[in-house]
């Protein structure tokens, strides 16, 4: 969604700064925005990463023109002030505008992919998303499949008080739930979400999608997953006393296996598995 | 303080109780807003304590969120808020050249208010189900199920909001009626300016959020449903009056630090404000634009897309007057003649981080990228640099500006270089951090965290510690001035400062200007 020329223009500006977008997983990419899997999360870093470059620049001409006067018109240096320069109308006029040009600029770079977030036509499913304190319901819709979706056994032992277990003993802590969320790759889901109590949110950096769920309202939004694998995410917003205990775990697999996996969770399969065991 | 020229004001706690004397309500305010600093700090220590490590160690998630919540509230109605009031107050008869508030019975009032008020918030603590645990924000429907602080904290609120409209009236009166005559409005100084705004931004925003909270109160008690859906209401509703009054709010802070930064800088340049016609603009640029920009606190509700254009756009002009000041604080700088005493060390540091924590709040309006920086850390990061480093700092700046003056006694150069270095210092490592947490996905208002997160924090909460330590400094330098210990002051304290406030000796007389002085 961001032209291709900022993009160049950030491009060309990775050597000197850093937070590098591609080093590896383990070092910088940790403490930055995750370019994620999807045209909203990416069109996020992007945005973020042009937002970080023109803010160095202008940090550096601001914090430049700071630290030059401290260093130069010091009075133990024996500077003597300049009491007529209190008025500049050209500098005035060109601290003005500048900087209405660099926002004009960002603007222009924001305003495609906003109206791209919200663009929810054309989806090939829809799941509903709905949150309770605290977890998750989830519900694909038209097809007969739904469950909660909370916070796993082990997380949920090792976080009470003098629990024997330690967080650093169990994978994901606080990011794994009992029932995954699996979705398919490559397909355009629609989502809507409300909740039944309390206002949640819903999010997932790696998906780019952050969307609060409002009791007695349905948002809707959308999302296309471009890479199968397991994304991570949490409640966002403050929903009472375990808020930071009802995480959000996404499981992206190819069409077919997806397809597999909701046909084996379809009602007559559910019952046709209960009934030849004895 | 007690030098008095033809009567003396009772003493003992008489002279605190009934005291209608600018400069000693103006002492009270900075007292009160320095207790509080001490309350709110200790419920970051918890905070600080609790994320040090993952896992719960100290606390349960209920108390926890009580704790952010009590925190945010304290800061801001208890501390920050009733320090500009008090700078307000001593300062703005003093720089004007009138003899008193013009209203001094009801800023004895507005004062007396906010200890009950505080102490009933507090003390919602110590109730079944505990303090208010929903966010300082008060969203509904979860602050709905606070326990039997509810209508207390809604209570306090409403005594807290009344006690600020009281004192913006009793400024804006003020400052209309009772400057010397030799003083037209664009003569004032800024401090002056920035505070006639904020004062009209409080008569403005403060009774929205009595509204809204009084709504939250029939909710609960009279069976309404403003804001619950199961009866028809909308929880949205809330969040659009809550920040109609919260945005505004931010700069009800931020510009009297202005005003105190542009009083400061060209004190220690040894020139006058570079462009101070344009200051004032910009001040009453930001204060309008303040008023139509709130629904950017709230860009994942789900909005009209026309409606997240608006806001994204309207945001985004705020940077330009906000522009404006930072590069006339550096022109003011450019070929004076600077010293760096601790007031000017706190203003430098001031246009430092205020100017970073700026930096952020650029990226935070881009709607798209919002919606990833949104209740992270990363917001926590920007509000605690323009509110820390920021309107803080800007607020320590003054006291030591003015201490000598209010006292009569110079503070320790060398206390004040140390703890503002240690204060510098700290406060980076405790917020910088922040922003790279919540960029990697740690959302604000937990109690615990996933593992990738806990280096950080434990850096973080080190940083906090010490940052809540130095603070200790302040309070000794201020006790030390206060009791009579130090050199003493000379009228105009600083070499290059200028305006009335500097023309009566130091300590200033109980009463100033019985007569109207001239303006040189």
């Amino acid at each position: 969604m961001i032209p291709r020329h900022a993009r160049a223009i950030a491009l060309s500006l990775l050597p000197v700064i850093s937070l590098p977008a591609g080093a590896a997983p383990s070092g910088w990419r940790q403490l930055n925005l995750p370019v994620g899997v999807t045209s909203i999360s990416r069109d996020a870093y992007d945005l973020h990463m042009l937002a970080i470059y023109v803010c160095i620049l202008i940090g550096i001409a601001v914090f430049g023109a700071m630290i030059y006067a401290m260093i130069n018109f010091r009075k133990s240096k024996g500077a003597v002030a300049d009491r007529t320069l209190t008025h500049s109308t050209k500098a005035e006029v060109i601290w003005t505008a500048i900087p209405a040009f660099i926002l004009i600029f960002l603007a222009w770079q924001t305003v495609p992919a906003l109206i791209h977030i919200e663009d929810t036509r054309d989806s090939d499913m829809t799941i509903r998303i709905t949150g309770y304190q605290w977890k998750w319901h989830y519900e694909y819709m038209g097809e007969g499949v739904s469950f909660y979706s909370a916070l796993g056994e082990r997380s949920n032992t090792a976080r009470q008080r003098n629990a024997a277990l330690r967080p650093a003993e169990v994978d994901h802590y606080l990011l794994e739930v009992d029932e995954v969320l699996v979705l398919p790759v490559g397909a355009k889901i629609r989502y809507l979400i409300s909740a039944n109590d309390v206002i949640h949110a819903w999010w997932v950096p790696e998906l780019g999608i952050k969307r609060d769920a409002i009791p007695g309202f349905i948002n809707e939004g959308w999302f296309r997953i471009d890479q199968p694998g397991t994304y991570r995410g949490q409640c966002a917003e403050l929903c009472g006393k375990d808020h930071g205990f009802m995480p959000i775990v996404v499981e992206a697999l190819p069409p077919e296996e997806f397809a597999a996996w909701l046909a084996a969770r379809r009602p007559a399969a559910q019952a046709a598995l209960a009934s030849s065991q004895p | 303080m007690s030098d008095t020229t033809h009567h003396g004001p009772p003493t003992g706690i008489r002279r605190w109780l009934f005291t209608t004397n600018h400069k000693d309500i103006g002492t009270l305010y900075l007292v009160f807003s320095l207790v509080m600093l001490f309350v709110g700090g200790a419920m970051a220590m918890i905070i600080r304590l609790e994320l040090f490590q993952p896992g719960l160690q100290f606390v349960n998630p209920e108390f926890f969120n009580q704790m952010t919540t009590l925190h945010a509230l304290v800061m801001v109605f208890g501390m920050i808020m009733p320090a500009f009031a008090g700078f307000a107050n001593w300062m703005v008869p003093l720089m004007i050249g009138a003899p008193d508030m013009a209203l001094p019975r009801l800023n004895n009032f507005s004062f007396w208010i906010l200890p009950f008020a505080a102490l009933m918030l507090v003390s919602t603590l110590f109730m079944p189900g505990g303090g208010p645990a929903s966010g300082w924000t008060l969203y509904p429907p979860l602050v709905l199920q606070t326990g039997d602080a509810f209508p207390f904290v809604i209570f306090s609120v409403h005594l807290l909001g009344i006690s600020s409209i009281l004192a913006a009236i009793n400024i804006i009166v003020t400052i209309m009626n009772m400057r010397t005559p030799d003083m037209p409005l664009l003569k004032m100084p800024l401090f002056v300016w920035t505070w006639l705004i904020t004062a009209y931004l409080l008569i403005l925003v403060m009774p929205v959020l009595a509204g809204a909270v009084t709504m939250l109160f029939t909710d609960q008690f009279f069976g309404t449903s403003f804001f619950q859906a199961a009866g028809g209401g909308d929880p949205v509703l809330f969040q659009h009056i809550f920040w109609f009054f919260g945005h505004p709010e931010v700069y009800i802070i931020i510009l009297p630090s202005f005003g105190i930064i542009s009083q400061i800088i060209p004190t220690f340049s040894r020139k006058p404000l570079f462009g101070h016609d344009s200051m004032v603009y910009a001040t009453a640029s930001i204060a309008f634009l303040s008023c139509i920009v709130w629904a950017h606190h709230m860009f994942t509700v789900g909005m009209p897309l026309a409606g997240q254009l608006y806001f994204m756009l309207s945001t985004m002009l705020i940077a330009i007057p906000t522009g404006v000041k930072i590069f006339n604080w550096t022109a003011t700088m450019w070929r004076g003649s600077l010293s760096f005493e601790t007031p000017m060390l706190f203003a430098i540091a001031f246009l430092f981080l205020f100017t970073f924590g700026g930096f952020s709040g650029v990226m935070m309006a881009l709607t798209p990228a919002d919606i990833q920086y949104h209740d992270s850390y990363f917001i926590v990061a920007h509000f605690h640099y323009v509110l820390v480093p920021g309107a803080m700092f800007a607020a320590i700046a003054g006291v030591y500006y003015w201490l000598p003056k209010w006292t009569g006694h110079m503070y320790d150069e060398r206390l004040g270089k140390i703890h503002f270095w240690l204060s510098a210092i700290s406060v980076n490592l405790t917020f910088f951090p922040q922003h790279f947490v919540g960029l990697a996905g740690m959302p604000r208002r937990i109690p615990d965290y996933a593992l990738q997160f806990a280096d950080l924090n434990a850096f973080m909460s080190i940083g906090g510690f010490l940052f809540g330590l130095s603070q200790l400094l302040f309070l000794w330098g201020v006790v030390r001035c206060m009791r009579g210990i130090g050199d003493k002051a000379t009228d105009r304290v600083w070499e290059g400062a200028q305006g009335l406030e500097w023309e009566v000796p130091s300590p200033a007389p109980y009463h100033t200007f019985d007569t109207p002085p001239v303006v040189k």
